[in-house]
């Protein structure tokens, strides 16, 4: 527990480091990476400790805080958190020294730096607080770094629109937030968690509904989502990694948290979040599918996988309320088996997607091709993480969404009051799993693989040697991670002990020991496979042709098909959901001499649902501009006559 | 044990067999002598000695495609049972590991042939990519409607749970199932009315576009795991018409395989009598499948 907090001393004296030796970029990034590798090294040791002999550690220190005191606590629901923290925050670092590097001297590392660690320093507060305010202030010092990070590149438009869309979303959120913490501490009076009670009657609902809604805009439940498309792929690489990763899982480990202090869930609180989460995931998927840019489509991704995450926790609800251990146990338990999992292969996915970015210059799909043959290791790092990404044995992304189908298919049966949640539960994973498939397909397919689509890259380059390090750690624990899922079990059953205590079901041990025998059995014959490929070529040379393009002689590399090309027949079927918007030119003449096309998916929830409620309360507020006029002296005097009337109302 | 190991090595010398009765059934048909039964072994062969063609544009993970299906489908044929009975990797949750197997084998079929960089094979891929999209839910809950049934999670539960006397009582949702598990057999093999194997139009296509530039061994084992898909997904339509009724291994096993024969030659019928749909019209013969599993859920619910 005491190295917890020394880890996050060592994560913010290495920010104050960073941003004290500005001048100097090398020392300051050197400060800034080794404050978060050294902190997270130090913070590994509780958490796995915390992990493999779950119990609750406790520390209070003495200094008070208006209303709230400063309370840390490390038990295992936090450790599973904490996990992924680390490991991102420490693969993150060392990949940001190679990251950064050629931007010495035009950007100010050293606040970069001093962000980064800031971010990674109040996510561990956040995850170690035992008191609603020092909660709240990790929260908002998370909002207020990630900020600073989204608006790296400010001097483009699009990135300080998504930074203020950003803002407004975390302002949003803490505005819940707060109403939340004030309606479950209402009758105790104090904000310590362990004194926060449930309130009673349709103030729990309500307690919930604002839980869902504040840590949702922050996890990205659609329709909350908006910012996270924007403003993840504006942050540099690294970040964006630390973001999908493990930032947003914030929003999932609040939920937890304020679930586990409300206890007894109604069943409509897990009707609500299966359903959010199917919208999410089979939505977020599909976007992800319609987009061009490699970044803004694993921002997408990560939406898809917190709906994942989502139904999970929603038939734990399920089982909670419906008194069904076993649904209860899988559920939560496949969540947050994913929350890890999710964790390590979209931070690699982001680590490469920063790799073909800081090499070839751009993510934009449809302008990349044949990378795979000037940067194979970042193409191999890619192609390694899709495969976990798309939840395929033996990669560690099957075992979370095993341990969810498994306790939906577990509850289909007609004695089940779940089995419809539960059938939507398969079908979404089932139709999310293959658009996820084809997602990826085109991602790397159009980056990586084929003919180079313009020959301006001929430059590029491989990743640096700390980034291949970086991704390297990380794809080793997404092999790691799939095969010892077994011995995954026990500590996740300390992990959703607040909330259940049956985990985990016997058959589940069973069925995921098949699972590593499984995806040991797959490696076995992969080897094989290749041995067998190998003898059959007897030493002999392949001989070297060009491809088979049905006897035209002249193929070009703009006749691959491209990234719009190979999605365009789902994105047509499915465009009534999608909304994507063509532009192309009429053609006037006979020999026409350019053409262009082009089709945008982005934005439907903002254009459709937030743009014109915005425009409404835009509306409302100018009636009243003439309340806000500049003057201070006249804004104090509001503040007196609030509180005079707020005395008064008291009394 | 050792049933397990006969059961397995019998579907992996029997699979190949599939392929040359359904040309075998469509020859008769078109009132030809066709392919000899055995083609496809003697394909095999032949293409194993073969020294293979890459083309320049490609890299390790063309050669790799071909490779992983092949591990992917040998995977999988260890999880379906055998005329009801388990094979070795027969546990709670199994049908849920053999849907992503398939899965794997897809994902690297398509990458294999989108590392070509041909227009073709970039269009053969995506139409792949998209019809798993709704052969994906469909079969799943043709499963989930067969699970539902009792027997527990693992295929081999669930066909040793399913008896003739299910067939009487629960005929309309078993036909249902069947129905459903019957088109995503058509269309995750390639066959008609989804895709003609046949075809020699590369615009058409789509399993066989894909793999245009594999050649030599490559090719063998891309020839085999067909021929094992065909068998992994047809054992299941043949448990459930099926159900086990005798005590005895060995007639259980050949009635199994005269079923995996029958189903063949089923395929053949379907391929004669009928032509190819629109490629758009897929996705609603698709959706079709899905409807039906949904339906037989829903009976299922009322039982």
């Amino acid at each position: 527990m005491l190295l917890a907090v020394v880890s996050v001393c060592v994560l913010i004296s290495g920010a104050a480091l960073a941003l004290g030796l500005g001048r100097d970029p090398r020392r300051s990034s050197a400060a800034g990476a080794g404050g978060a590798v050294l902190a997270s090294l130090i913070g590994l040791i509780p958490t796995v400790k915390i992990l493999l002999v779950p119990a609750k550690e406790t520390l209070s220190f003495p200094c008070s805080l208006p209303i709230g005191s400063f309370t840390l606590a490390l038990d295992p629901l936090a450790a599973v958190f904490l996990l992924p923290v680390f490991v991102l925050t420490a693969a993150a670092a060392v990949y940001g020294l190679d990251y950064l590097k050629p931007l010495a001297g035009k950007k100010p590392l050293g606040l970069v730096w001093a962000m980064f660690n800031l971010l990674s320093a109040s996510m561990v507060i956040v995850l170690l607080s035992a008191d609603a305010v020092p909660f709240l202030i990790g929260w908002e010092a998370m909002a207020a770094s990630s900020f600073a990070l989204v608006v790296f590149e400010h001097g483009k438009p699009q990135v300080r629109k998504a930074g203020l869309i950003y803002l407004a979303a975390g302002g949003f959120g803490a505005l819940f937030l707060l109403f939340m913490f004030a309606l479950l501490g209402a009758s105790s009076g104090s904000m310590a968690f362990s004194a926060l009670t449930r309130p009673a009657g349709a103030l729990a609902s309500a307690a919930f509904l604002c839980a869902a809604a504040g840590f949702g805009l922050k996890a990205g439940f659609i329709p909350l989502h908006i910012w996270l498309p924007e403003a993840h792929p504006a942050a540099p690489s690294h970040v964006s990694a630390v973001m999908s990763g493990v930032m947003i899982k914030m929003g999932i480990y609040g939920l937890l948290r304020v679930l586990a202090i409300l206890g007894a869930p109604l069943a409509w609180w897990g009707g609500l979040l299966v359903g959010v989460g199917a919208v999410s995931s089979v939505t977020g998927v599909l976007f992800a599918l319609a987009q061009h840019d490699l970044k803004r489509l694993l921002a997408w991704s990560s939406i898809e996988n917190i709906g994942i995450i989502t139904m999970g926790i929603g038939l734990g609800v399920l089982g909670q309320a419906w008194h069904i251990p076993s649904l209860a146990a899988l559920g939560y338990g496949g969540a947050l088996l994913h929350v890890v999992n999710h964790a390590f292969f979209k931070g690699l996915l982001f680590m490469s997607a920063g790799s073909v970015l800081h090499a070839a210059g751009t993510a934009e799909l449809e302008a990349l091709g044949g990378l795979l043959k000037k940067m194979p290791y970042t193409a191999f790092f890619f192609f390694f993480g899709s495969a976990a990404a798309c939840a395929l044995p033996p990669l560690n992304g099957f075992t979370g969404e095993f341990l969810i189908y498994l306790g939906a298919f577990k509850n289909i049966g007609a004695s089940s009051p779940a089995a419809f949640p539960a059938l939507l539960v398969i079908t979404s994973l089932a139709a999310t799993g293959a658009l996820a498939a084809a997602a990826f397909a085109k991602a790397g397919g159009s980056v990586f693989l084929g003919e180079p689509r313009a020959n301006r890259f001929e430059q590029s380059h491989d990743a640096g040697p700390m980034m291949k390090a970086a991704m390297g750690a990380l794809a080793a624990g997404c092999a790691v991670l799939g095969l010892c899922s077994p011995f995954l079990l026990k500590p996740l059953a300390g992990a959703v002990t607040p909330l259940t205590a049956a985990f985990p079901p016997a058959e589940a041990g069973a069925s995921m020991f098949y699972i590593s025998a499984g995806a040991l059995t797959l490696i076995a014959l992969l080897i094989f496979a290749w041995a067998l490929r190998r003898a059959l070529s007897r030493g002999l040379p392949p001989v070297r042709g060009v491809t088979w393009d049905c006897g035209y002689a002249d193929p070009a590399a703009r006749m691959q098909y491209g990234a719009s090309a190979f999605t365009q027949p789902l994105t047509d079927f499915f465009q009534p959901l999608l909304h994507k918007t063509r532009s192309y030119p009429v053609i006037a003449e006979y020999f026409p001499g350019t053409a262009s096309f082009s089709t945008e998916a982005r934005a439907v929830f903002y254009t459709h649902l937030y743009s014109p409620a915005g425009a409404q309360l835009r509306r409302l507020a100018f009636r009243y501009t003439w309340l806000q006029h500049g003057r201070l002296q006249f804004y104090i005097l509001y503040i007196v006559i609030a509180l005079i009337a707020l005395l008064v109302w008291k009394l | 044990m050792t049933k397990p190991l006969i059961q397995y090595f019998l579907a992996l010398l029997l699979a190949p067999l599939l392929p040359g009765i359904i040309n075998r059934v469509k020859a008769f048909f078109g009132g030809r002598r066709g392919v000899p039964l055995f083609q496809l072994y003697f394909d095999l062969y032949k293409l194993a000695r073969k020294v293979p063609v890459y083309s320049r544009t490609t890299t390790w993970l063309f050669r790799f495609g071909p490779v992983a299906g092949l591990a992917a489908m040998l995977c999988a044929l260890m999880i379906v049972p055998f005329g009801g009975r388990p094979s070795f990797l027969s546990f709670e949750g199994d049908l849920i590991l053999l849907v992503y197997l398939l899965g794997l084998a897809r994902f690297t079929t398509v990458l294999a042939a989108l590392d070509t960089g041909s227009g073709f094979e970039g269009m053969g891929a995506s139409r792949e990519a998209q019809f798993a999209v709704f052969a994906e839910p469909a079969f799943f809950l043709a499963l989930a409607a067969l699970a539902r049934g009792g027997g527990g999670l693992s295929l081999s539960g669930i066909f040793s749970n399913l008896t003739p006397a299910a067939w009487l009582t629960a005929s309309p949702i078993l036909t249902l199932v069947t129905a459903s598990l019957f088109i995503v057999f058509l269309a995750e093999n390639s066959r008609v009315p989804v895709d003609d194997p046949n075809t020699h139009l590369e615009l058409t296509m789509i399993h066989e576009v894909m793999v245009l530039d594999h050649s030599g061994p490559d090719l063998a084992f891309i020839f085999y795991g067909a021929a094992l898909k065909l068998w992994t997904l047809g054992a299941l339509i043949a448990c459930v018409i099926l159900p086990r009724h005798s005590g005895s291994w060995l007639v259980d096993s050949g009635a199994f395989v005269l079923a995996m024969f029958a189903l063949a030659a089923a395929v053949g019928v379907v391929e004669s009598v009928m032509g190819r749909l629109r490629l758009l019209k897929v996705p609603h013969l698709l959706m079709t499948a899905l409807t039906f599993s949904i339906l037989a859920l829903i009976f299922q619910a009322g039982r």
